[in-house]
């Protein structure tokens, strides 16, 4: 089955041809990594799939349905939920409120319940903060959830954002180059972290310059280049592959 | 004196807090100074005289001056806050991605067009609120203290407390937070960012109703101006408690208040109003970013 299904992706800035007909199809609970030369395209892609960008053309499915032109918040609820290659924290929130605020949807507390405290509101609240522990615990931050998200070292702060889009209980993350920035220590450590989301039964697309990352995680590779896609299959075909290694490299390198 | 002083004080900073807190709430989220809000507080004052004149001609208050009293404001917090609701889906909706001044301008237009809107309604006299409660008090430490002070002092600070309530404890007030700092980030974790900027609009409205009501009560008399000069002292006052911050729109206001009432019986009364704008100077002199205000770095 489908999870997500891409047909005729088309998106025009002005002149700029940021996608051009990009079609591609994710499976459920599967990894997918798309890679591409800087301004390939990548971002416009979550951007589009997340409801940021309307695209000019083409139409994206999501467990059979067509979400083309989403709003960000319908997105989320329809179950997409992404990362930032720079990181969006809510700086001034707690890393367990970043969590919480994800679980927007879920938890039901007006003033009449935080005034007079009743059963019901004491239930969601923790309920919720149990929840969003589970969540920081996931990705190692469970020591860290009364500490002000800013104070927190870089590589937390990431850990922190796929958490909180983990909050959001999607069934399809997108992860904006998780690892960016990060050692070979703290890479093979998101690494760990995403094979946990897919045993969740999460499906997992990411966009990566890692290469070490994307050959050993991803079950399918999605190459664009100029906003077209140029390659998809699995690692092996990729590596090999002669327009990739053109893109990336240049034309005459393989002599 | 200085008792009496402090009780006038509070009184008036009270009122500046809960107007202060619309200019706050908004500019913390929209980055809008939104002049009109000083508007909504002159409807809130000119409804209260409206509909309490409509319960007292039906009899209603007769019956049950309580009631009718009770009445009078929530609708006027309902209709303020409809007000405010719509003036923002008018006026600053279709601007959100529009150059910064532009939504302010727009604001300055809502200004004028509520103020002549009531002028030609309502008429350019002085309205008259009926004197309810009187001068009827008690003496507490040497001062002299009204009924009706205490009720505006009361409500103020029972209204401040439920939105710092609302703001930090609710769902709603996790999301506006989000939405304050991030509009973006809030909306890719599933909130709805244009019906938070509408509660923020209606809270804002709602709380100026009520400050408005309560102003015409202490003063007696109300006329479509009212809301410029009372828009540019809570103005101040979120300015000096740092604008966006809400307890620091709470601070601003009542530490305005008192400025106020201080400088008055000790220096001059005759620069009552001159108080606020000194201070206002001297503050953002020492600390640009308004006494609660974080100073954020622009990102190179």
């Amino acid at each position: 089955m489908h999870l997500l299904e891409v047909r005729g992706l088309t998106k025009h800035f002005g002149g700029v041809k940021a996608l051009e007909e990009v079609d591609f199809r994710v499976e459920e609970n599967s990894i997918v990594s798309v890679i591409g030369p800087n301004g390939a395209g990548k971002t416009t892609l979550f951007n589009c799939l997340t409801g940021l960008t309307r695209p000019t053309k083409g139409r994206i499915h999501l467990e059979g349905a067509d979400i083309t032109g989403s709003s960000p918040h319908r997105a989320v609820r329809l179950g997409i939920a992404r990362t930032f290659q720079n990181i969006r924290l809510f700086r001034e929130m707690t890393v367990l409120e970043n969590v919480l605020v994800s679980q927007h949807l879920r938890i039901r507390s007006g003033l009449f319940g935080v005034l007079f405290r009743n059963r019901n509101f004491l239930r969601d609240e923790k309920e919720a903060v149990e929840r969003g522990l589970e969540y920081l615990a996931l990705v190692g931050l469970e020591g860290a959830a009364d500490v002000t998200s800013f104070n927190l070292p870089y590589g937390d702060q990431r850990r922190l954002e796929i958490a909180r889009a983990l909050a959001a209980e999607p069934t399809l993350l997108l992860l904006d180059e998780p690892t960016a920035g990060m050692n070979p220590h703290e890479t093979s450590e998101i690494m760990e972290i995403i094979w946990k989301l897919q045993k969740l039964g999460k499906t997992i697309v990411l966009i990566e310059h890692d290469m070490r990352l994307v050959m050993g995680i991803s079950e399918s590779i999605i190459v664009l280049n100029h906003g077209v896609k140029i390659a998809e299959g699995p690692p092996e075909a990729i590596r090999k592959d002669s327009l990739v290694i053109e893109a990336y490299l240049g034309k005459g390198t393989l002599a | 004196m200085l008792f009496q002083q402090i009780i006038n004080g509070l009184t008036v900073g009270g009122v500046y807090a809960l107007i202060a807190l619309g200019y706050t709430m908004v500019y913390g989220i929209l980055e809008l100074i939104n002049f009109a809000h000083g508007e909504i507080y002159m409807l809130g004052a000119y409804l209260g005289i409206i509909l309490f004149g409509f319960f007292t001609s039906v009899g209603l208050t007769s019956h049950s001056l309580a009631l009718s009293f009770a009445l009078t404001i929530a609708l006027s917090v309902l209709f303020c806050s409809a007000y405010g609701f719509t003036v923002e889906r008018i006026a600053y909706k279709p601007l959100r991605n529009a150059p910064r001044l532009s939504p302010l301008i727009s604001a300055i237009g809502v200004s004028i067009f509520l103020q002549n809107y009531v002028m030609l309604t309502q008429g350019a006299t002085d309205k008259v609120f009926p004197d309810l409660l009187g001068s009827a008090g008690f003496d507490l430490l040497g001062a002299r203290i009204t009924y009706l002070q205490v009720l505006i002092i009361g409500v103020s600070f029972l209204l401040m407390l439920a939105l710092h309530l609302y703001v930090t404890k609710t769902r709603m007030g996790k999301a506006m937070r989000a939405v304050a700092q991030d509009k973006v980030m809030a909306s890719l974790v599933g909130i709805n960012v244009d019906s938070v900027i509408s509660v923020t609009f209606i809270i804002g409205s709602g709380l100026a109703a009520v400050a408005g009501i309560m102003v015409a009560m202490y003063y007696g008399l109300v006329n479509y101006f009212i809301g410029y000069i009372a828009g540019i002292k809570a103005f101040t006052a979120a300015v000096l408690g740092g604008i966006g911050s809400i307890p620091g729109a709470m601070f601003g206001g009542i530490f305005l208040g008192l400025i106020e009432s201080l400088g008055a019986s000790y220096i001059s009364s005759e620069y009552k109003d001159a108080y606020a704008f000194a201070v206002l100077i001297v503050i953002l002199l020492i600390r640009p970013a308004g006494i609660f205000g974080k100073s954020t770095e622009e990102k190179v």
